[in-house]
């Protein structure tokens, strides 16, 4: 059993840094598309000493696959260009504007993670009243109402007409209410949803008709035998929606201001800062993967069922 | 009169297509309402030319900043005007147009290339099967907004590119989707038979594979195109995707945005447009899925 599921570690672990390597691959391969590398990596504006210096680093004039090492050589090591607008390390901007994502991001899952998951739980266990409703319409209209125009609707409620909180900024606490609740909507609206499905079908298994029978208080069946058989497909939607904040936040952040990766991935897609967008791209990119793997592994964990069953 | 027929027809496509699949259930409730919005805006988007009041482009300096018609505006400009004294509802229905156009051609794209190269998966196995799932992965591991970010960065933008860009959305799915169907539908009796009579790979696969899996292919659509309509527009939001002069929906919320203090309904009409259709969209594709075929949920953009 233990071999067994040391063997299911180290094959998803495996899959996981072929996915990386994947989406290392498939950037370098986009930007060779778009041109001579050098012009794309170092700016339009570079000096002949330093064409002529990174030419030679990457080894412009060794074959594609020498190329592609040196390529990667240079991910290992961090270097990814310097930003044609900031004239820094690219690594190094995207990583000074982390500390107010992460900030953001923390903040609008764990209130995405408590209101959906206390509203998927209600909407479970008393299907045809005010709040299961409530909570059915409540996810249809958090999926589909577009982030950036819920954003827009707060702040003219809350900013404009009320007066209550900044419009945007990184101030203080208040400034951080409004992109928070705006980003935990969505995602507080597809934990809803699996959280509903999932306590619901745990609630109508046999195991807790027999709890019942023991009579057993219900908070304590909730407690004790629902949630935990339910926390895998949460789990899972958790680790998704984690690994997607770099992406989630580019609107919210744009919106509001807020001067984290997301605003400035979109600023440098605007000015087409590709040293810039490819650290973030890979960045973030291995972050979801990794999220994913910690996930994955999590439930395996988890779930006992999915050690034996899986060969 | 036509559009009843029209709507019957596509009613009675939708309740065949279920009768195949299993006992019919009533539609769940709004699914009408959704299909009447959707077929709204499809007709908007057709007639654009022929029903919208002005030129989208067209400036009036004396009506700028005019407010919709109940809340002090005139009847000439029933949604109100923008700070060029353009008007909002004739620019609305020119976004409509371009966004539907972006949103079901990207559509079209990426169900064209999923089916595709899942039938190609199928059929061929061995190495080509594993290089498409190997992609199919990896487009499921990394967000799509993310890619398409990167995509515009190095190649620019323009509008077929975009709609190309948007096709690349979602063809994961399909070609999932396509190669376990085809998988099972190419043992079945049937497709044995016309293999025996010698009938060509493209026949067997367009004639008899194909319809197999139609029905789970259009409920994939519906909810491709559900997350396309949102793609689209916020990319156009951002200021990535369509580029002014056109106007898309997402592009005309992200234009509003800039006159919010003084003119909140410029940036209001568009996004309950985008919600509302968002929302039909998948009122109807949550319907169909509950009483035909099982696809994989819907994620936010």
């Amino acid at each position: 059993m233990r071999r067994n599921t040391r063997k299911i570690f180290a094959s998803k672990i495996a899959r996981a840094l072929v996915t990386v390597v994947l989406m290392v691959t498939s950037v370098f391969v986009l930007m060779r598309c778009a041109g001579d590398p050098v012009t794309v990596l170092l700016g339009p504006d570079a000096t002949a000493d330093m064409r002529a210096a990174y030419s030679g680093e990457l080894g412009l004039d060794r074959p594609i696959l020498a190329q592609y090492l040196a390529y990667l050589h240079n991910i290992v090591r961090g270097s990814l260009g310097v930003s044609y607008v900031y004239r820094q390390d690219a690594l190094g901007v995207v990583l000074s504007h982390l500390p107010l994502t992460l900030t953001l991001t923390c903040s609008a899952l764990t209130l995405a993670a408590l209101a959906g998951v206390a509203a998927g739980i209600a909407a479970a266990v008393f299907p045809s009243s005010f709040i299961g409703r409530a909570c059915t319409v409540g996810t249809v209209v958090g999926l589909c109402v577009p982030s950036f125009f819920l954003a827009i609707v707060l702040m003219l409620v809350f900013s404009i007409q009320l007066n209550w909180l900044p419009t945007g900024g990184a101030e203080s606490w208040r400034s951080l209410v409004l992109p928070a609740v705006t980003m935990a909507a969505a995602s507080s609206a597809v934990l809803a949803r699996y959280t509903r499905v999932a306590v619901r079908e745990s609630l109508d298994s046999r195991y807790v008709l027999a709890a019942f029978a023991r009579g057993i208080p219900f908070w304590r069946i909730l407690i004790h035998h629902v949630l935990p058989n339910a926390a895998v497909p949460i789990l899972t939607i958790l680790g998704l929606l984690i690994g997607g904040a770099v992406t989630g936040s580019t609107v919210v952040e744009t919106v509001f201001s807020w001067p984290g990766i997301g605003n400035l991935f979109v600023t440098s897609v605007g000015n087409r800062d590709i040293p810039v967008v490819q650290a973030i791209v890979l960045l973030a990119g291995t972050a979801m993967i990794m999220t994913n793997l910690a996930v994955d592994l999590g439930y395996t964990w988890l779930d006992p069922r999915s050690k034996s069953s899986e060969t | 009169m036509s559009i009843a027929w029209a709507y019957e027809w596509t009613w009675n496509i939708f309740r065949s297509s279920k009768a195949r699949l299993g006992p019919r259930k009533p539609p769940k409730m709004g699914f009408h309402g959704a299909a009447i919005w959707i077929v709204g805006c499809l007709l908007i988007a057709a007639l654009a030319q022929v029903i919208s009041p002005y030129h989208p482009a067209q400036i009036s300096l004396d009506a700028r900043l005019s407010p919709p018609l109940f809340f002090g505006g005139t009847l000439d400009h029933l949604l109100g005007t923008d700070e060029l004294g353009r008007d909002v509802l004739a620019r609305l229905i020119y976004s409509i147009q371009i966004s539907m156009l972006v949103a079901v051609g990207g559509t079209f794209i990426s169900t064209l290339l999923g089916v595709s190269l899942g039938f190609l998966s199928a059929e061929l196995g061995g190495l080509v099967d594993e290089g498409v799932m190997a992609l199919v992965d990896m487009q499921a591991a990394v967000p799509f907004m993310m890619t398409a970010l990167l995509i515009i960065t190095i190649f620019g933008n323009s509008l077929a590119l975009f709609v190309c860009l948007v096709g690349l959305h979602g063809w994961e799915r399909h070609a999932r989707i396509a190669r376990g169907l085809a998988l099972t539908a190419r043992n079945r009796l049937h497709v044995t038979a016309a293999r025996t009579y010698n009938a060509s790979r493209v026949h067997i696969y367009a004639r008899h594979i194909l319809p197999a899996c139609a029905p789970t292919i259009v409920v994939g659509m519906t909810l491709g195109l559900t997350e396309t309509v949102l793609l689209e527009s916020t990319l156009s939001f951002l200021g990535l995707g369509i580029q002014p002069p056109m106007s898309s929906l997402g592009n005309m919320v992200g234009y509003g945005r800039d006159y919010l203090m003084t003119a909140w309904w410029i940036a209001l009409a568009p996004g309950l447009v985008i919600a509302a259709t968002a929302m039909s969209l998948m009122t109807i594709s949550e319907s169909l899925r509950r009483t035909g075929p099982r696809v994989a949920s819907f994620m936010p953009i």
